[in-house]
């Protein structure tokens, strides 16, 4: 047993629902679950939302957030029960033998006090060190964790450091009491996909440095196989599958796991470019007064072919929702202009015609808040049908089902309100408004990023379909490389308001790379074992190289 | 909807439906008139004045009852004022934005400087206390404060994605207002209606116990209290059956309006709003 | 302090005085563009027109509307708040005494209740969801329904009146020491503490919950530590500036209050004053007084501004 850090038997937790005008009620929201973690391995946690795996995660420190309640079983750390232990016992065992690191360190980090106070606060509190050891271990992770200037980084406040430097630090405030268990949850998911693999490896590396246990809590795949000695998938907070980490990414059991190991497997060929339907030359734009500071957009020129895909790839601040805008007229530019379907558009809004307003439509990254929630389904597809083609009455009903059919959802939908929807099917409902207005280009703005990876590989799949049958353009937003790869017949990579590399598919993504799309390709987590070490001495080598 | 109303906004309303009863049927409920002297000053209980007399003789209950119809209605009537005037310009500024919008916040910030009762006061030095005149300062006072509320809740609507695809279609002010945003406003609004009605109620009391509001021989709760508080040091408690009556009313209304504020996520989303 | 944060302060403060000036005019209009002759209303119908003209005279109404605003403006800078139309008496000589006399009740009152509305709110807090928290909500509740008059003429009903306790006239005067005073003070003080305090447990409450709903909070609790040092070394810092907000705001309200607490215990302060000088229509005294009340008012929502200022640490350690 005493190998063992941490054994959970039989885990049931329940929370107590309190809808509005209802009687509150229980739901069990996490059952059967048994799993033990012998020192010094790492063990994933994976699902999709509502899988309990943070709720999972967070037991072993005794904790649950908001009105959960662990109910039944057992879990041990250290050989004991801490389901029978007090309130005191319990504060002795977390931040001590039993760490965590949140999903959003900045949020997490007290804005009023400086970094080093926090960090080495649990260690304190604990009497594990004087407060000049502490700081000293403290100053040591710092550096281990590839922070900037480690000797001083602890005089800063939190919103003085960026957000993957704060990531690095909580990871050092977890680490700092030198526990036995680290709970990661999703620690870089927040981040950009370049940060996330630096401060992946970071953790990879002080994990194994310490010999600390963990459980690593994430959506993704991909990233925990780089870290995970084990894996448990879990569904509707029931255990799905669980083994090594080799077994489970190259030899799945189940079927569920089958389906998330082979996500993002779409595949299209490429068509080459033809005469374009929508041009930008040489926009520049910017917020606030012209000439001042530096544009969001920096003399930006792309290309669109009917019938085909444009994706714009980009991390945060790369200006890639910002073309939207410009193209959709709600940000008119300081320079350039836009060419749609052989005539050039008005830059702003308020002057387009109807008919340009109609050929181009757009679709959001978060499908809730892009329908009123007052409207019912009917009216939300229907209006458009109404506004552009004065369709009414049975005739607009009709050609509303008409378009459910082709999101594949049944006529019965036609009444629901968005809020009795599930995420992918607002989702969907979103692409049929767009549809109803038969556009020439649809422009989708990170459709799939708020979305689970099996819902959101459904989603493009609907879409790959509906351009075949429809022959629309799509101006394809986003930052994940994966989805590019899936659907784009173009790629333009965007980093800083520039289009630094632009062509077809499989120009872009074929050596030689400039710089900046090399880092973007190569920090894309490939769903295999060992994936994270070669992309490491890849760039090592490649920096010797040069 | 009714069957899961609580017992407390139950009590509620049903207390404000009597006040209400009371304010339109008057006449025919009250055992006497308004004026006639049924006895001499303060009077304890008896059967012919249910709560006694007040400062010169005449009937409490019916002074009561008809003072519950000034009251309600001087306090519905600036209501309203308040609140056309106040969400009708506070969505359109958030709608129109620029200088509109600039203009009628910070003239709204003005008359937020001053606290309303002595912004109240400072009028009513120079403007005689009429009914109209009550209702029209108090319903432009109390508007700044639904202003606020209803620009607060359309600017945050006006920037949602769905208002902006609605632009994005080439959807019209109207729409824009009428379909996309008011019906997301109303539920916040409706419950600020409940709290801007007691705060009408409480502020007119307010007025006419200072003897700047409702003047005689019209008498609202407020007056009666001004009329029978000496007898509180003598210790008859004429005084306070109206400032109670304020109370009760108040009080149901606002039980009412807790009540809807707590449907407010029900309304949200489904079909039951 | 940063020069960022120095900006910031003198922003604050020159907006704050900016409406001041604006809210002068405000008052000054209030009281001139109004419909009908101000003399006429002030004199009645009856008045001859010998009075009419001497009293328009009195007023500077045969000069133009800007330059009796400017005089008057003037004239307040210099601390010369004017002469009283009703009894010919220097308006600033009658105040200073009851001005005293309201900052001394408005004072204690706060004293009371700003601590008592505090803890309660944290005891609100601290028993979430249960019955100390839902007795609170529920007092709340009921107790911004009450008028002043009905907490004041209860008081004195059964402290005054029916146990003899307190005095049911709060009359003071120069020869009374402190304990008489305060004595004299309880039952207007303790309205207004009732008036308020609700009010500000209530907002209190909101306060807190919502800086102990944030991330950090749970940080702290997964770091082990023990309910009081997160509340005081997590939670405190990042509540001051919403509490010193809600202080302020009741703070402003109490200002109102006191007028109507004034008049029901015949308190010799400026809402008083205020009141008698409304009914008799005399608008030197009122304009004078309204600004006065506009002023604390404006004050006490600017020192709400200046300490979420002070107290951001956004603001206090710049990038």
């Amino acid at each position: 047993m005493a190998d063992q850090l941490l054994d959970i038997r039989n885990l049931k937790i329940e929370a107590t629902l309190r809808p509005p005008g209802e009687k509150p009620h229980d739901v069990t929201i996490v059952e059967d679950i048994n799993l033990s973690l012998p020192r010094g391995r790492v063990l994933g946690l994976i699902g999709e939302s509502g899988a309990g795996k943070s709720t999972i995660g967070l037991s072993p420190a005794g904790y649950g957030r908001g009105g959960v309640r662990i109910t039944g079983g057992e879990i041990n750390v250290n050989g004991r029960n801490i389901l029978e232990l007090g309130a005191s016992s319990m504060r002795a065992l977390r931040g001590k033998e039993v760490c965590y690191v949140a999903q959003s360190a900045a949020a997490a980090f007290n804005p009023a006090h400086r970094i080093m106070d926090q960090v080495i606060e649990a260690t304190l509190w604990h009497g594990l060190a004087s407060r000049k050891q502490a700081e000293k271990r403290a100053v040591e992770l710092f550096r281990k964790l590839g922070l900037p200037d480690p000797e001083h980084f602890g005089e800063r406040y939190p919103h003085q450091v960026s957000g993957g430097q704060l990531q690095r630090a909580m990871t050092a405030m977890a680490l700092c009491s030198e526990p036995d268990l680290i709970i990661f949850d999703e620690p870089t998911t927040a981040l950009d996909v370049t940060t996330q693999m630096d401060v992946l490896a970071a953790i990879k590396e002080a994990i194994r440095d310490t010999g600390v246990s963990a459980l690593y809590i994430t959506h993704d795949l991909a990233v925990v196989a780089q870290v995970a000695d084990e894996i448990m998938v879990l569904r509707h907070g029931k255990m799905v599958e669980h083994g090594e980490t080799r077994q489970i990414i190259e030899n799945p059991q189940q079927e569920y796991t089958q389906r998330l190991v082979s996500v993002r497997s779409i595949d299209h060929t490429a068509k080459s470019p033809g005469e374009p339907i929508l041009t930008v030359n040489g926009i520049t734009a910017r917020y606030g007064k012209a000439g001042i500071g530096k544009p969001v957009l920096d003399d930006v020129s792309v290309a669109i072919t009917p019938g085909q895909t444009l994706a714009v790839v980009g991390e945060s601040g790369s200006g890639k929702s910002t073309l939207a805008r410009v193209i959709t007229g709600l940000l008119p530019p300081e320079k350039g202009n836009i060419q749609f379907d052989g005539r050039t558009l008005k830059a702003a809004l308020k002057q387009r015609k109807k008919e340009d307003l109609r050929q181009l439509q757009m679709i959001y990254q978060m499908a809730d808040v892009a329908m009123n929630p007052r409207h019912t389904v009917g009216t939300i597809i229907g209006r458009p049908l109404e506004f552009y083609f004065g369709l009414r009455g049975r005739k607009q009903r009709a050609r509303v089902i008409e378009l459910l059919e082709q999101i594949e959802l049944g006529p019965e939908f036609h009444e629901r309100y968005p809020a009795e929807l599930s995420g992918g099917q607002k989702q969907r409902i979103c692409i049929a408004r767009a549809l109803a207005a038969d556009p020439k280009l649809i422009i989708c703005d990170e459709v799939t990023s708020a979305l689970d990876p099996l819902v959101a590989d459904g989603i493009l799949k609907l879409l790959l379909r509906l351009q075949e049958e429809h022959r629309v353009a799509y101006l394809f937003i986003t930052h994940d490389l994966a989805t590019v790869k899936a659907i784009a017949d173009s790629i333009a990579v965007m980093y800083q308001g520039q289009v630094v590399r632009y062509g077809t598919r499989d120009e872009v993504l074929a050596p030689p790379f400039d710089d900046y799309t090399d880092l973007l390709l190569s920090s894309v987590p490939q769903m295999r074992v060992g994936w994270l070490e070669e992309a490491f001495s890849q760039r090592r080598m490649e920096a010797q190289g040069n | 909807m009714l069957r899961h109303m609580p017992v407390t906004a139950m009590i509620g309303l049903l207390l404000t439906v009597l006040f209400l009863f009371c304010a339109v049927f008057a006449p025919w409920i009250a055992p006497y008139s308004m004026a006639e002297v049924v006895g001499n000053p303060w009077e304890p209980r008896s059967a012919e004045a249910l709560l006694g007399t007040d400062n010169i003789g005449r009937d409490l209950l019916s002074r009561l009852i008809y003072g519950a119809r000034t009251t309600i209605t001087i306090a519905a009537l600036a209501t309203i004022l308040a609140f056309s005037l106040g969400s009708v310009l506070g969505i359109l500024a958030a709608v129109l934005g620029g200088w509109a919008d600039q203009l009628m916040s910070r003239g709204v910030d003005l008359l937020m400087s001053i606290p309303t009762l002595i912004f109240a006061l400072l009028i009513l030095s120079v403007m005689p206390s009429t009914i109209a005149v009550l209702v029209v300062v108090m319903g432009v006072l109390d508007s700044t404060r639904v202003y606020r509320l209803a620009r607060a809740v359309a600017v945050d609507l006006n920037v949602q994605d769905f208002v902006e695809a609605a632009r994005l279609r080439g959807e019209g002010r109207t729409w824009i207002i009428f379909r996309e945003i008011l019906p997301n406003a109303l539920a916040p609004l409706i419950a600020e209606l409940g709290l801007r009605f007691i705060f009408a109620v409480l502020f007119l009391s307010s007025l006419s116990f200072l003897g700047l509001g409702v003047q005689p021989p019209d008498a609202d709760w407020g007056s009666l209290v001004r009329e029978n508080r000496q007898g509180i040091v003598f210790g008859v408690p004429a005084a306070l059956i109206p400032a109670a009556a304020i109370a009760a009313l108040a009080i149901s209304v606002n039980l009412v309006a807790d009540w809807i504020l707590k449907q407010k996520t029900d309304l949200k989303g489904g079909r039951s709003g | 302090m940063n020069s960022l944060i120095a900006r910031l302060i003198a922003q604050r403060l020159a907006l704050g005085i900016s409406l001041l000036f604006a809210v002068s005019m405000l008052i000054f209009a209030g009281t001139q563009i109004l419909p009908g002759d101000v003399a006429q209303s002030i004199l009645g119908q009856g008045a001859t027109p010998e009075a009419l003209a001497n009293i328009r005279r009195e007023l500077g109404l045969d000069q133009p509307a800007w330059q009796r605003y400017l005089s008057w403006l003037g004239g307040i800078l210099q601390g010369d708040l004017g002469t009283a139309l009703s009894n010919n008496r220097d308006i600033a000589e009658s105040l200073g005494r009851r001005v005293n006399n309201t900052l001394f009740l408005a004072f204690w009152t706060a004293v009371v209740a700003v601590p008592l509305a505090i803890l309660l709110g944290l005891v609100a807090v601290r028993y979430q969801n249960r019955w100390p928290d839902r007795l609170i909500s529920g007092s709340t509740l009921t107790a911004i329904s009450l008028p002043e008059f009905f907490i004041g003429y209860l008081l004195i009903y059964f402290f005054a009146v029916q146990l003899n306790w307190f005095p049911s006239v709060a009359s003071v005067h120069d020869r009374m020491n402190l304990g008489e005073r305060l004595h004299a003070i309880a039952l207007p003080a303790a309205t207004l503490t009732l008036v308020i305090l609700a009010h500000m447990m209530r907002m209190t409450r909101a306060a807190i919950l919502n800086v102990m709903q944030s991330a950090y909070i749970e940080t702290a609790e997964l770091k082990g530590l023990r309910s009081l040092l997160i509340i005081w070394r997590h939670a405190f810092p990042n509540a001051v500036s919403p509490v010193v907000n809600v202080v302020m705001i009741n703070l402003a309200f109490l200002v109102v209050g006191v007028v109507v607490v004034e008049v029901i215990f015949v308190y010799p302060g400026m809402g008083q004053y205020l009141i008698d000088h409304v009914s008799k229509r005399d608008i030197p005294v009122v304009q004078a007084v309204c600004l006065i009340f506009a002023a604390v008012y404006i004050g006490l929502n600017m020192i709400a501004d200046l300490v979420s200022i002070l107290s951001n640490p956004r603001l206090r350690h710049p990038k």
